[in-house]
Order: structure tokens, then sequence, then C-alpha cells
């Protein structure tokens, strides 16, 4: 390992804690409690509770304390997209992530080392969150969670079409969608009413709170009711929104005659889709697909490239053939919150 | 492709027969003629393929992305065809589409040795979903729970009749069942034996093994005639419905007016449609200006005067005499052609011989005029009935052997997936000499297959080794009279071109050979290309 090497690691180094800055004395999405976080996003796996600081856009504040209470962290600091905020010697900026409502990457500055913890990300436009802003530096974290050649995802806006097109097909059934509850479901009623759908949505109860959080930051959800006190074969001809576990649930069958939809982007393989006895698979992700992963790191071309879970093998291989130097920080605790 | 991809996909993950059906009656309700036919046909098992091996598309798709990659794809997907369809590279500026009748078209007519590059090309124009269902269909692996009887309930529901009503007539329905749909749409009555001017199912025939068939089969037996580079067509007349159909039964007779006004008989002619130009057939470059299109008009019409060579005869009037042996047919067609007053529809004139050493001299070096630019020959046993299909032994076809040529490697250009570090798509050139008598090379036309990964490597490092320049992933290789690389380029036609500097465009090419023996000097000349032009 090259002088280069270690500077890098003197910036930020994997522990079983996650990942961490010596010289900021703080952790980014630590797996477990520590006394400085920097919390790149509200996903569970990335934002736990019980942390002494945490260091996050206000959005995703506001996410971990609708989720775990307001006393989730003994003192809090929000950093807005794009302010330098100084922690000892190191400089860090949240830039969109285009991930979920407040997801950012951590940019690490020091001495004239850059590194970019990206977090979760995607390419793509989601009317709920601003768009990813690359960001020049010598190390890339990334994540790969569709880290394989086969996960190319289509247009969402096609994949909701496709809704659309069952519901008017069967318009004596509920189409129920599998979606998760920080992010997803609210994109995907975004995007059911970009498609033009303008009737009412009905929701689980597990979603209230995070689609009020998002109408309280701007984001519009137009008209939603509980689906939760319907009466047997309710709902016919509706849509009704549900974190995935609760699409196989006994809670499904008030429904008339339910269509199991779920969107997430592991749909993209058949078999996925037929394990977990989806009727209606729809291909849509909060995470960057193969050609996203790909396409960043052609663009950022950073000196290293650490990928923090998911697929590692197939991005490792990609990177040796195209010359990047790559590792696998193989981060035990960060799972995919689609599953 | 993308409706049928679509219903595809949802039939597979649809348990229920109730949604199935509705799944069913909405794509035949809105999916054109013929395509809903063929679909139909394949989810109930009436038309199966096998036209491409596992292993082949294996290959297919390691040559475009890592082996790596590919095979940490297939452990994670777990089927091979849904891995490819996946991983398949999009390649910007591919071909448009191919809508299922042209998939089923080409499968039912191509050669084992063409599927290869047709699949390709299909891979490449296709989006995931599509490619899913290209492969499935190809390997045969259509399992997605459509019996015929979910099929006839399909049509029942759609056309509002009795499932009983769907019976009765089914058994005498063929694919792409354009009758059946027709009916069931209220456009014409029921289907049964005396529907005016329907489609009737095409006789084809087998490509002809030169190893064992002449030997198993005797010359006497059959009837040879010229196989014309058009496209087949069936054109009926019966009280006073015209009809124009393709070979798979698409109605393409608003592109040929002329056509369908020549028409003037009762009865239903097999044969090519072909460009006249004084009572002569005009390459296939001609005839595809009017292929594809919505309509033709009067300079259209004028410039590519459309018509028919005749080479079988279905219906006499009210008489069906596909049940007759050819012999009788042809009999029976030649009175039928002579009556006509139209010089839009002629007949193919059948080719006397007496062995088949005879026939292969006239293949190989075809007579005068049409012949020329034949594609091959047709033999037809004299008593071979008109069956629907391709049963084998009937009828043949004996394409001409590929044009070869010698050209010389001028420019190479790195390829995809796998081959993406290698330099594998080449163009090649002949010599030409201007008005000072200096040669020079002019490129003809550019290859990317027909070579071994053998030979790739050698090819690559040929170029690497002799690159004279480079501009962008092209690289220009030597190439003048004392040195350069000449490769046997084999390919199926020639055309004139106007968008090619030695003003040819070649159908089909592909390496052939590698003739690291031969000096360039002794290359082909342009002049002899010429000589082949259609
Ligand atoms: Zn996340
Ligand atoms: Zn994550």
């Amino acid at each position: 390992m090259g002088p280069l090497m270690s500077s890098f690691r003197q910036l930020l180094r994997n522990t079983p804690e996650g990942l961490y800055c010596p010289p900021g004395d703080f952790y980014v999405d630590p797996v477990r409690p520590v006394d400085r976080a920097v919390i790149t996003h509200g996903h569970s796996d990335h934002a736990r509770g019980g942390h002494g600081s945490v260091l996050a856009t206000p959005e995703t504040l506001a996410i971990m304390a609708a989720r775990y209470g307001q006393d989730f962290a003994g003192a809090t600091e929000a950093a807005p997209y794009g302010k330098a905020i100084a922690r000892g010697g190191v400089n860090v900026t949240m830039v969109p992530a285009g991930h979920v409502l407040g997801s950012a990457q951590a940019v690490l500055r020091w001495k004239d080392i850059t590194i970019v913890v990206s977090g979760d990300y995607k390419r793509r436009r989601d009317p709920t969150c601003p768009l990813f802003e690359p960001v020049p530096c010598h190390v890339f974290v990334s994540e790969a969670t569709f880290g394989l050649p086969v996960f190319r995802f289509p247009d969402a806006a096609d994949e909701v079409a496709k809704l659309l097109k069952s519901v008017a097909l069967f318009p004596e059934r509920t189409h129920l969608v599998g979606a998760y509850a920080l992010g997803k479901a609210q994109r995907i009623i975004c995007l059911l009413r970009d498609a033009g759908y303008d009737k009412t949505l009905y929701m689980h109860g597990a979603l209230a709170s995070m689609n009020a959080l998002y109408e309280q930051h701007g984001v519009a959800l137009g008209p939603t009711a509980p689906a939760t006190d319907a009466a047997r074969n309710a709902l016919p001809g509706e849509i009704v929104i549900a974190p995935p576990s609760a699409i196989a649930d006994k809670w499904a069958r008030r429904f008339a005659d339910p269509i199991p939809a779920f969107a997430s982007g592991w749909m993209t393989v058949r078999a996925r889709a037929r394990q977990r006895h989806v009727e209606l698979p729809l291909v849509i992700s909060d995470h960057a697909d193969w050609d996203e992963l790909t396409e960043t790191i052609t663009e950022l071309k950073p000196e290293e490239l650490w990928i923090t879970h998911g697929s590692e093998d197939a991005l490792l291989r990609w990177s040796e053939l195209n010359g990047i130097t790559a590792h696998a920080l193989e981060i035990i605790g960060y799972e995919d919150e689609d599953e | 492709m993308k409706a049928f991809a679509r219903l595809l996909d949802q039939l597979a993950f649809t348990p229920s027969r109730n949604a199935k059906l509705t799944l069913l009656r909405d794509y035949l309700g809105h999916a054109p003629d013929p395509e809903r036919g063929w679909a139909l046909a394949s989810l109930t098992g009436a038309l199966t393929f096998d036209a491409a091996k596992p292993a082949f598309i294996r290959k297919a798709a390691e040559a475009r992305l890592d082996p790596l990659l590919f095979s940490l794809s297939y452990d994670f997907v777990g089927d091979l065809a849904e891995t490819v369809a996946l991983v398949w590279p999009a390649r910007p500026g591919a071909n448009r589409e191919p809508e299922l009748p042209e998939v089923v078209d080409a499968l039912r007519t191509a050669s084992r040795r063409e599927v290869p590059q047709l699949l390709e090309r299909w891979l490449d124009a296709l989006d995931s979903n599509g490619r899913w269902a290209l492969l499935k269909l190809l390997t045969g692996g259509l399992r997605v729970g459509v019996s015929a009887r979910l099929a006839k309930q399909a049509l029942a529901q759609m056309g509002d009749v009795p499932v009983a009503d769907i019976e009765e007539v089914w058994h005498a329905q063929t694919p792409p069942y354009g009758d059946l749909f027709a009916w069931l749409e209220k456009r014409s009555a029921r289907p049964g034996s005396d529907a005016p001017a329907r489609f009737r199912p095409v006789m084809l025939a087998q490509a002809i093994d030169e190893a064992t068939d002449f030997v198993r089969y005797a010359a006497a037996d059959y009837a040879a005639e010229w196989k014309w580079d058009g496209i087949r067509v069936q054109a009926a007349n019966e009280q006073g419905q015209r009809r124009l159909y393709s070979r798979t039964g698409e109605d393409i007779a608003a592109a040929f007016p002329d056509v369908l006004e020549a028409l003037e008989f009762e009865g239903v002619i097999d044969g090519e449609l072909l460009i006249f130009n004084d009572g002569h057939a005009a390459p296939f470059g001609d005839l595809q200006q009017r292929l594809n299109r919505k309509g033709a008009d009067a300079k259209l019409m004028a410039k590519f005067p459309a018509g028919i060579r005749a080479y079988d005869l279905l219906m006499d009037g009210e008489e069906d005499l596909r049940a007759l042996p050819f012999a009788q047919r042809r009999q029976r067609l030649e009175v039928f052609i002579a009556r006509l007053t139209s010089s839009r529809i002629d007949l193919s004139p059948l080719q006397p011989f007496t062995s088949w050493e005879e026939l292969a001299r006239l293949r190989a070096d075809p007579p005068e005029g049409d012949p020329r630019i034949a594609e091959g020959l047709m033999l037809k046993r004299w008593d071979s009935l008109y069956e629907a299909g391709r049963p084998k032994g009937p009828w043949f076809k004996w394409k001409r052997d590929p044009h070869l040529v010698d050209a010389v490697l001028m420019y190479a250009q790195r390829g995809h997936g796998k081959r993406s570090g290698f330099y594998s798509d080449y163009t090649f050139g002949v010599w030409r000499e201007d008005a000072n008598g200096d040669r020079s090379l002019t490129p003809v036309g550019k290859a990317y297959f027909g070579f071994t990964d053998e030979e790739l490597k050698r090819l690559d490092k040929f170029v690497r080794d002799n690159t004279v320049d480079r501009f962008g992933p092209v690289r220009s290789v030597r190439a003048d009279k004392d040195f350069g690389l000449v490769l046997e380029i084999a390919f199926e036609g020639l055309q004139r071109s106007s968008r090619h500097k030695s003003g040819v465009a070649m159908r089909f090419p592909r390496v052939h050979r590698i003739r690291w023996d031969k000096p360039a000097r002794e290359a082909d000349e342009l002049p002899s290309l010429e000589k082949l032009l259609d």
C-alpha cells in the first residue's frame, strides 16, 4: 500500500461499529450506538437510535425523531444540503443523494483529501427528493445493493402505467401495493399522481406518520384515506398501499380479491417475485441499478472505490476490468430496506 | 413484440384462471392481425420452435459481457433465458424492434445457420422483457398455463359467442386465425370451408441436404423451378373479395393496389411478389421500396411496378385443387394464367432437367435472364399434394451458394462485451483503378463474424501490429499493393448503393476464410464484384 492509501485510511477507516473518521472523531452511519454520528439518511439500518450526538440533514433528523421519538439522540445538529460544518479538522458537507427525503452523501474534506460516503443513492428523478449531485473525490464509498448486471431498472413511469392498466382491467379487485414505508410509498403516490391518477389512495396504518412528514416537507400526496377500517371485500377497484410485509398478511384478506403488487428493485428477477407470491411485480427502486452504479463510478473516476454493502463481487470485477482500485468493506449490519 | 411479451409476463405471474382469461381477452381484443394469431398459437402449443440451444444463447451473451460477470448474474437469477434477457447490453442505434409475425416468419424459413445472426439482431433491438419472451419462444419454454380450452374460452368471451361455436370451427382453423378473429369481431361470417378469399395455410419447402437427399430421391420424381427473390404471397379473388396475403397470413393489399387491381380471376394463386421491369424481375432491393407501407402513390407504383410470378393454384373458381398432385395443379395453373390479360401476373417457368448433376450445373450457372438473379432452385415432387406446413420430402429449396470475394482489410473497430478488448469489426475493400491507371482500395463492406476466437486473437494482433492511423475507436490498417491481409468474404447478394463510396452494398457479409497466405495485390477488383450485382 502506498502512502496515498494510508492517508485515505487516516481520514476514514472501517471498524466494527462502521466507518470511522479519526481526525473528526465521528462515525458515518454506524451500526451500533456511538458518541458522535453523521447519518446519511433515515432508513433504519443507516440511522439507528441511541447515539450521543447526530449530524444529519434537517429532514433526516425529523425522520429519526418520528421513528424513535424526540430524544433519539443526546444532541443533534442540522446540516442543510451544501453547508460545510467543521468537525475537528474535518469539513463535513451533506450533498443530495437522490435516495429518499433528506438523503445525503457525506462529503468529508481533510487536508487535501476528499472522501464521499454516498450512503444509499440513485441517479433518477424522484419527485420526493432532490437529484443526486456528483462530487469529485479521491475515494467514493458506494453501496452495491443492486450491483449485478441483471439489474437495469425500467422507467418508473412505465411500471406505474402497468399498475394503472391492471386497475382498469380488473375493476372488481383491489390492488395491494407493497412499498417500503419511508420513501418508496411516497414516491409511488407521487408517480401515480404524475400519471394522472387523482382518486383517493388507501393507506395501511404504518404509512401514516411518514406520509404526514413528507407532506410537512412540501411533498404533496393528494387525497389519501386509511384502509385499515375497511369492511370485508372492501375497496374493489381501488389502490391500497401497504408495507411489504402486510401484503401477504392476514390483514390483506379484508380486500376484494386483492392483486398483490410489490414495488422493489428485486422484482427484476422473476423467481424473487414468485417467492413472495407477487402477481404484479413493479420494478421501482430507490437504489442505483447496475448502469447507475457503473456510470457514477466512471463519471467520478475516484482513485479508490470502497463498497459498503450489497453484491460486491460483480462490482469488484467490473472495477478490475475498468482499471479502478476497489475494496469491499463488507460492513455487517446494512440491509436492504426493500427486503 | 412488446404487447405479447407483456402478456406472457403477466400470465406467468397470474395463478387465477379467471384473471388469465381477462388478460387473454384483453390482449386478443387489442393486438393486430396476424400478431394475435401467432401469439395464440404459441401460447397453446400449436406453434413451437426449438431454434436456439441454451449453449448457443449463453455463448452469444458471453460475447457481449465478461464471462465472470455473466456467471455471477446467472448464479443469482437461476434461469438462463432470463439472465441473458436481463444482462444483454443495449446497443444504441440497433434495428427497429421486431414484431412477432416477423419473428415467426423468419424462424419458419431461416436455416439453422441463419438463426444465430437473426437472434443477435433481435436481442439488440428489444427491451429486457421482449428479450425474455423471444428467448422463451425460441427455446420452446413458453409455459404460462394457457390450455387450448382456456384459449377457446377467451375467444368466446371476446366475440360474445358460446364456446361450442368456437369448438365447432376450431379444427379447421390454422394460425394466425385471421378468419376466426374477423368473425369474432363481426367483420365476416362464421368461418367454414366456404368463407371467400380466406387465407389458406401455406406449404413450405425444406432446405435440401446435398449430402443425403440426392441419393434418396430420384430426379425424375421432381419438377424444378427458379426460386425468385421476392416475397411469397397468396392472391385471392373469390366472390368479389380480393386479398393479397403474405406467407404468414398478413393482408398486405393496402401497399399493393396495382397488384390487387390485376387479380382479374376467380380463384387463389400462390406465387412470388416481385417488381417487374418490362416483364423481367427486378432485384429484391426494388421490392423493398414498396414493402411495409400503408399505401402506395402513383409515382411509387410507376417507378416500382409490382406483380406476381405464379407457381401454384390453390383454388380454380370454386374448385379446391389442394388435394390434387402438383403435376395436375401445374397444368391447371398454366391454363389459368394463360387466360389472364394483365401483364402483372405471369407464370414461373419450370426448368427442365434430366439428372441432379445437370440441375447442379444449371444452379451454378443459371441461363441468361431472370434466373441469373434467382436465389436458387425449388424442387417439387410431381405427386405432391398441397399440404400446410413444412413436410419433409415433397418440396425442397436449393439455395445458390454464397458469393465469395477476396478483399483486403482496411479498418478495424473494437467490438462489444467479451470482444470489447478486441478489434473485431472489419471494414474491407477491393481494388479500383482510377483514370490514370493507379490502383487503390475502395471499401465495399463490413463484417463482424465468421471467425473463431483463436482467429480473432490473430486478427486483433495483426490490427495492432499494423496500425497506420487511428480515429476514435477505429484503426486504419496498412493495406497497399505490397502488404495487407486478404479476407475471403462470403455474402448473399450485391446491390447498388449511393451511400457507399464504392457504389455497392453487400447482403449478409461475413468472413469466410482468412487468407494469411495471399498477397494483397491479388485481391479482387471492383469490376469483377460489380458483375455480381443483382
Ligand atoms: Zn436506504
Ligand atoms: Zn442501505
